[in-house]
């Protein structure tokens, strides 16, 4: 994972690299979705992984399953559960891991 | 919640100016200066924590405290209990949590001095702490259940821990004849899993119909509604018809003792001897929690919502199945979400910063048949200080849904464990 590759260089250069928050934090609700959408590359599941994806899409798609306009078993249950800004902060988050 | 004191504060602040050569040679103290953080469990809750903490902030010394060297996971244990599975495939090291820089002690934490702020190990360690995080899961009420206490469970398992009690239940359904009584006896809640027995009960009906047709099953419950019931009892009608009974409260179904003895389940109208019983007991929460003076008189661990932090002593905080966690329910999927949240709020906590307010989701299948998954589904947010699920979200889905639909859920549910395992131990 890129983001671990990161930490790693990170902890080698030592106390020269700032301390502060190493992983940019996630907004609410985002940290629950690696449950089933999978951080890491290589896990056997149909859902699909949402880092890198553009956040205009992963909005897109949110307001799809709320809107029941794209039929789902979960998602449009669990979309109905999080505002418009929320899903934006969280798209936006998912869009800049890697 | 106490945060760290100022004095803490401004040294780590001046280690940091110090720079790499400085870091070098003042080890000790900078040592000394990294935010200590005991984890104790490392089941679902546990490990998420410990993981999610050291990859937001690096410096944080976290040392895992388990027992055991080999994770068993309970979700989807009831397929080993059926024959769908090996318990090999439950199974999981602590290797890819030690390669992330946690530290682990395999070891029982036997105590812990929430004033000196240390946990004492079965191997003589003693660790310091800033914030402990224990996650112990559930430990069985062994006085909750006239007639039921640790010798019986070798003759009346409950399963209920994944292992050696998975196996001897499903050596008891394979030695049995065709013909033959099943008991399942479910708890009041709360409980590890609500779906759990349910799901249980279908595979082992899903074991019966296709291997010994001629044998019965019954559900006695101490309750009279439970998790995805209609989902439950539709499927039930469907595909075991004659073969699975389900036995409410009110209907009689609260077992109220056990005579290993004979293997047989009483209740208040009836004595059911069974050729195999599975006795899921009453449930408290691990050990642990009670020695560290966090549980109340429910023998849970009540828990800001926010931090996870306990409600009867700070700088320890709670997570998953042992925790009073409002609506969310006892499942891996919450603990691995609490866990990630509780991560977040130390990261905040540890550098002098107020927690933020979190969301949580949880997402549990339950297989009725090998090719027949439901779920259910839940957003929740602190209101009032207790997780509250958010209006209009979550739920079961539809009763009326196609068996195309059955069977992708089915196979997500096989995703579900390979991420949720991914993510913990991957």
């Amino acid at each position: 994972m890129k983001t671990k590759c990161v930490l790693a260089a990170a902890v080698l250069v030592g106390a020269a690299v700032p301390l502060a928050a190493a992983a940019a934090e996630a907004p609410p609700g985002a940290s629950s979705c690696s449950g089933c959408h999978p951080a890491r590359a290589g896990v056997e599941t149909a859902v699909p992984r949402l880092t890198g994806r553009s956040a205009s899409e992963l909005v897109a798609q949110m307001q799809a399953f709320r809107s029941g306009q794209r039929p789902a078993t979960v998602m449009n249950q669990i979309a109905k559960g999080f505002s418009e800004a929320e899903i934006q902060a969280i798209a936006a988050w998912y869009a800049e891991q890697h | 919640m106490t945060p760290p004191t100022t004095s803490r504060r401004r040294f780590l602040k001046s280690a940091a100016a110090m720079g790499a050569s400085a870091a070098l040679l003042a080890r000790p103290a900078l040592a000394q200066a990294a935010p200590r953080v005991v984890v104790v469990g490392g089941g679902f809750a546990g490990v998420s924590a410990a993981r999610a903490l050291k990859m937001l902030d690096p410096r944080v010394a976290v040392t895992l405290v388990e027992t055991s060297r080999t994770f068993t996971a309970c979700p989807f244990s009831n397929g080993v209990v059926a024959g769908l599975r090996e318990l090999s495939a439950q199974q999981f090291t602590y290797d890819k949590v030690a390669a992330d820089g946690v530290v682990l002690a395999f070891a029982t934490a036997e105590a812990v001095d929430p004033q000196a702020r240390t946990v004492s190990l079965s191997d003589g360690q003693r660790l310091s702490y800033d914030r402990l995080v224990l996650a112990p899961g559930i430990d069985i009420r062994w006085d909750g259940l006239p007639g039921y206490n640790e010798a019986a469970a070798a003759r009346m398992p409950h399963a209920w821990k994944a292992g050696e009690q998975t196996l001897l239940l499903r050596r008891q359904l394979e030695s049995m004849e065709d013909g033959g009584l099943v008991v399942i006896s479910s708890p009041a809640n709360p409980f590890r899993c609500p779906p759990g027995p349910y799901e249980r009960a279908s595979l082992i009906a899903y074991y019966l119909k296709t291997k010994k047709p001629r044998s019965k099953l019954i559900i006695l419950d101490a309750k009279d509604a439970f998790s995805k019931q209609r989902l439950f009892q539709n499927a039930w009608k469907e595909l075991y018809p004659g073969l699975l009974e389900w036995v409410s409260l009110s209907n009689g179904g609260k077992v109220t003792s056990v005579d290993p003895a004979t293997n047989t389940l009483v209740t208040d109208f009836a004595r059911h001897e069974a050729k195999v019983a599975n006795v899921i007991p009453p449930q408290k929460a691990g050990r642990i929690v009670e020695l560290a003076g966090v549980t109340d008189r429910s023998g849970w661990c009540p828990i800001d919502p926010v931090t996870f932090e306990s409600k009867l002593h700070p700088n320890i905080h709670v997570l998953g199945d042992a925790t009073i966690a409002g609506a969310m329910p006892k499942s891996a999927f919450t603990a691995n979400a609490q866990a990630k949240v509780c991560a977040a709020a130390l990261a905040r906590l540890l550098r002098g910063e107020a927690p933020a307010e979190p969301e949580l989701i949880n997402t549990c299948y339950s297989l009725v048949a090998p090719d027949y998954g439901i779920h259910v589904a839940g957003v929740y947010h602190p209101v009032n200080g207790v997780l509250t699920e958010i209006e209009g979200s979550g739920g079961v889905g539809p009763v009326d849904a196609p068996r195309e639909t059955r069977a992708q859920e089915a196979t997500f549910a096989n995703g579900w464990f390979a991420t949720l395992t991914s993510e913990a131990f991957g």
